[in-house]
């Protein structure tokens, strides 16, 4: 399976026909995955479900089909959100199929339209392909947020003259930290104590300018547990936009500019907080694999790429000290925090046990299961604004779950489901407090 | 051949144009169920969602002579629900509500389209229980439930879909709807039409509402884990344990090839060894205590090299749920995996066993058993690859001889799966001239211009 992704790259335009006949071969319909995915779940139509989807996958590659415009809306109505991976008793490997898929409806042109190409060359195969074109945009919005724009041109009404689209998207546009990762990180931060391990951190794109707060937070945190962490102030993206949106060749050479920049030999461990970015680069393996320079080094950060509940638990992470209150102090309020499983790091990072281990190690917190917590909010990288539609009615679910909950604050490990989760409560008014775990952690070990 | 513009239309009318899919996209994912290498393309998918659509879907049916498949999630294991060449597909998935809990009657009136998983949680909400627990329950439905009459994990002690169907709305293929059953524990009057209808499959009328019988829950329950060296130790465990008259309400059994492959995708522990038994007894406290020690002796006593029981519901829950992946998990060491269900009398088990794995090195064919050895319901899997016609042509006369031998023990070609298309060619010779004539007057009453599941069961 690990080879079958070269041929693929080699035979553009086919990925599908090119994928190992085994791959496609291996989902033999028995519907357990059904009812684990939440398009089918609504739909109830087999075409939005795993098996369906994959039955269309292999009757392109049986010549049984040809490459539509229909077969290309559908593989962007999937979510991406690999639940049903984790119920496939047969071992499906859908991200791969579903990555093939993608490559192969842009390969072929079937959803060319003149604005979904403009958008798409400027932010996939421009903006994110470079790290200070992003910090330039996010220096941009940033200004436009601090001069009072924003709340300018919100309370003036004259956003009602855009199309509601337009207008819903303005909404979405996320709060731009004061200062990006580079600004609150030093190149080199040494461990507190001893060194133990000397780690890199990979900042991520979204993450660098809407939480550059939790890159900080992390940082702390692991160099309070014995980890010298190396943070370079310009990175790239990890490339998991680029492969889950069919380009293919810019995954490529954006997997080799990381294992350029950060040789895996150099570190104990490469670390990243972002589920979404984690569950892609933990196999570059797959799409250098067979490359003559990078294929060991390839599969050496496949190795190396922890999530940071991950490597904390592994390392053994230090408990926050009980805050000092005395006996007879009146008991101090609890946070009731409840925790939403980014897809990514459940489902493609099979990582579920580590950050509830590392919640409960908090003081002063009190942890409420969350019903459906590993079911998609519906953020799904740019899922919730190329469909709207689906994102919303999978954003309603999620909220009505957490508020059954009683919390007050939500935890969960990627910055698309942060900033859903932050969205979808502002439209609600409602003070829900949405984190990342390793914040929560940090604020415990600065108490 | 297409369906008319004005067929298509006239569908749309009666349920929606949204409910009705023609699209070369829409209609592939339709082209198969849970049963390995069959496909065969439908005209159109219709989705009903009350019982006057269906009514009228039938009748759009009958004027235009256009056959019939009724599908639910497509789950079934012997093409039940594949559609007959050119056939409208008519989906009940979207007909799913749970219409009443009687709680005074102990009965649950449900749409078709409910899910077994649904069925058994509103059940439990109301602290009551639905014992039937078919391997894909988790998304079956129970209208496909009750046409194949499926069974389960749970079959030994609490029997199959059969024994918890009251009543049921059917809609005969001339569009009459027809109630047969209702909440009374007897009920003497007249043909029991309902178990005429429990595993039909599709071929006489169309189930669109189902009253289900629910028991209250045991109130312990137990399982345990026995490991072997060696198949017939295993074997003789079951037989052994039957004859202690113990009944316990799961005696699951799986082979070295299944439990790799479970545990691969489960991981819940499952030892390397040659044969292991799951078993579970369940009732009241002290009974289920006795039993679980006096099945914990007789497996060691048949020379189990270990016997675990598990801590806690968790974790018994989490090795039947593992079991209920078998037959899933063997893809992935083939491609195409066939499973079949052939059923033989307990007492000639061990026998059974040791046939079919001569059959399978008889024909040099890769092998995975599992299957419920409580109730004699094999589940012999084989790991195969539908692209090798050589090897294809060796499964299909490998299952030859296995169903013969079933048959020759007094056994069953199908235990819980249903005859559909895979198991049409074995019928005739189990089932005997008189009940195939019996069996195909029926079916010519009930559905004279043969539109229902055309080509499923027999001709």
């Amino acid at each position: 399976m690990q080879g079958s992704l070269k041929s693929a790259s080699a035979g553009r335009g086919s990925f599908l026909k090119h994928l190992d006949y085994s791959v496609v071969q291996q989902c033999m319909h028995c519907g357990l995955c059904l009812p684990t995915c939440p398009t089918y779940d609504a739909t109830k139509v087999e075409r939005h479900s795993p098996r369906g989807r994959i039955s269309l996958m292999r009757a392109i590659a049986d010549d049984r089909l040809e490459v539509s415009p229909v077969f290309g809306e559908e593989m962007y109505y999937c979510l991406g959100c690999l639940a049903c991976m984790t119920v496939c008793p047969a071992g499906v490997n859908y991200a791969e199929l579903f990555e093939h898929a993608r490559a192969e409806v842009e390969a072929s042109g079937v959803l060319n339209q003149p604005r979904r190409n403009l958008i798409r060359a400027l932010a996939i195969r421009w903006l994110f392909m470079d790290h200070g074109r992003l910090q330039l945009l996010g220096a941009g919005l940033r200004l436009y947020q601090q001069l009072g724009l924003q709340t300018f041109v919100r309370k003036s009404g004259v956003l009602r003259l855009l199309p509601k689209r337009l207008q819903e998207l303005e909404a979405m546009t996320p709060d731009i930290q004061p200062a990006f990762s580079d600004d609150l990180i030093a190149p080199l931060t040494l461990a507190r104590g001893p060194r133990r391990f000397r780690v890199a951190l990979l900042t991520g794109c979204a993450q660098d300018l809407i939480f550059s707060d939790i890159n900080r937070d992390t940082v702390e945190v692991l160099t309070r547990n014995g980890c010298e962490v190396v943070t370079p102030p310009s990175q790239y993206c990890c490339g998991s936009l680029h492969a889950h949106n069919g380009e293919w060749d810019l995954a490529v050479s954006l997997a080799r500019k990381q294992l350029l920049q950060f040789p895996p030999d150099a570190f104990d461990a490469i670390i990243t907080n972002a589920g979404g970015c984690g569950s892609h680069l933990k196999h570059y393996s797959q799409f250098l694999g067979d490359d003559p320079v990078f294929g060991d080094r390839a599969r050496l950060w496949d190795s190396k790429v922890k999530d940071i509940h991950e490597w904390l638990m592994q390392i053994g992470v230090q408990a926050p000290a009980p805050n000092g209150a005395s006996a007879g102090e009146l008991t101090r309020r609890e946070t009731v925090v409840t925790y939403h499983e980014s897809c990514h790091l459940s489902h493609g990072q099979k990582i579920t046990a580590q950050p509830r281990q590392l919640l409960k190690l908090i003081p002063d917190i009190k942890i409420v299961d969350l019903p459906e917590s590993g079911w998609c909010c519906g953020s799904a990288g740019v899922y919730n604004i190329v469909q709207p539609e689906m994102a919303n009615q999978l954003l309603a679910r999620k909220l009505q779950h957490v508020r059954s909950t009683g919390a007050d604050t939500v935890a969960t490990g990627n910055p698309g489901c942060l900033l859903q989760l932050v969205n979808g409560a502002r439209s609600q008014g409602w003070s829900l407090r949405v984190v990342h775990p390793i914040t929560l952690l940090a604020e415990a070990y600065r108490r | 051949m297409p369906y008319s513009p004005e067929f298509i239309a006239d569908l749309q009318k009666v349920v929606s144009p949204g409910n009705v899919l023609t699209g070369k996209e829409d209609l592939i994912p339709y082209s198969f169920d849970g049963t390995a290498a069959l496909r065969e393309m439908p005209g159109a998918v219709v989705f009903a969602t009350t019982t006057r659509q269906v009514v009228d879907v039938l009748a759009l049916a009958a004027r235009t002579r256009t056959p019939v498949v009724t599908r639910g999630s497509g789950t079934g294991l012997s093409g039940g629900s594949l559609p007959s060449p050119g056939a409208l597909v008519l989906c009940l998935a979207k007909m799913n509500r749970i219409l009443e809990v009687d709680r005074a009657n102990l009965t649950m009136l449900v749409e078709t389209g409910a899910t077994t998983q649904a069925i058994a949680e509103a059940a439990g909400a109301v602290g009551l229980f639905y014992p039937p627990d078919p391997g894909s329950m988790k998304i079956s439905t129970i209208g496909g439930n009750v046409a194949e009459n499926s069974g389960g994990l749970r079959g030994l002690k609490y029997g199959v879909t059969r024994n918890y169907v009251m009543g049921l709305e059917v809609v005969l293929p001339d569009g009459e709807v027809l109630w047969t059953g209702n909440k009374c524990v007897k009920d003497v009057a007249g043909y029991s039409l309902r178990d005429l209808f429990i595993g039909s499959e599709g071929t006489l009328g169309i189930i669109t509402r189902v009253l289900l019988k629910l028991i209250p829950p045991p109130a312990c329950k137990r399982t345990l884990v026995a490991t072997y060296s060696r198949m017939d130790e295993a074997a003789q465990t079951v037989s052994d344990i039957i004859a202690a008259k113990i009944i316990p309400c799961t005696l699951e059994f799986l082979d070295r090839t299944t439990i790799r492959c479970v545990e691969d995708f489960a991981k819940v522990g499952l030892p390397d060894c040659e044969a292991l038994l799951l078993m579970e007894t369940d009732g009241h406290p002290a009974q289920v205590a006795e039993e679980v020690s006096r099945m914990e002796q007789i497996a060691r006593q048949n020379g189990a090299l270990e016997v675990r029981v598990a801590q806690d519901d968790a974790e018994a829950n989490r090795l039947a749920s593992a079991r209920r992946s078998a037959f899933s998990a063997l893809a992935r060491v083939a491609p195409t995996t066939i499973l079949e269900d052939a059923t033989v009398p307990r007492s000639e088990l061990a026998h059974m066993i040791r046939f079919v794995n001569s059959v399978a090195s008889k024909y040099q064919l890769r092998i995975g058993t599992f299957g419920h050895m409580g109730d004699g319901n094999l589940h012999p899997t084989f790991l195969t690859d539908e692209q090798n016609a050589g090897e294809m042509h060796r499964v299909e006369q490998a299952f030859v001889e296995i169903f013969e031998e079933a048959i020759r023990l007094g056994g069953t070609i199908t235990g819980e799966h249903g005859i559909g298309v895979a198991k049409k060619s074995f019928l005739p010779k189990f089932a005997g001239d008189a009940q195939m004539r019996v069996m195909r007057e029926l079916r010519r009453v009930l559905d004279p211009q043969g539109l229902l599941n055309p080509g499923k069961m027999f001709e």
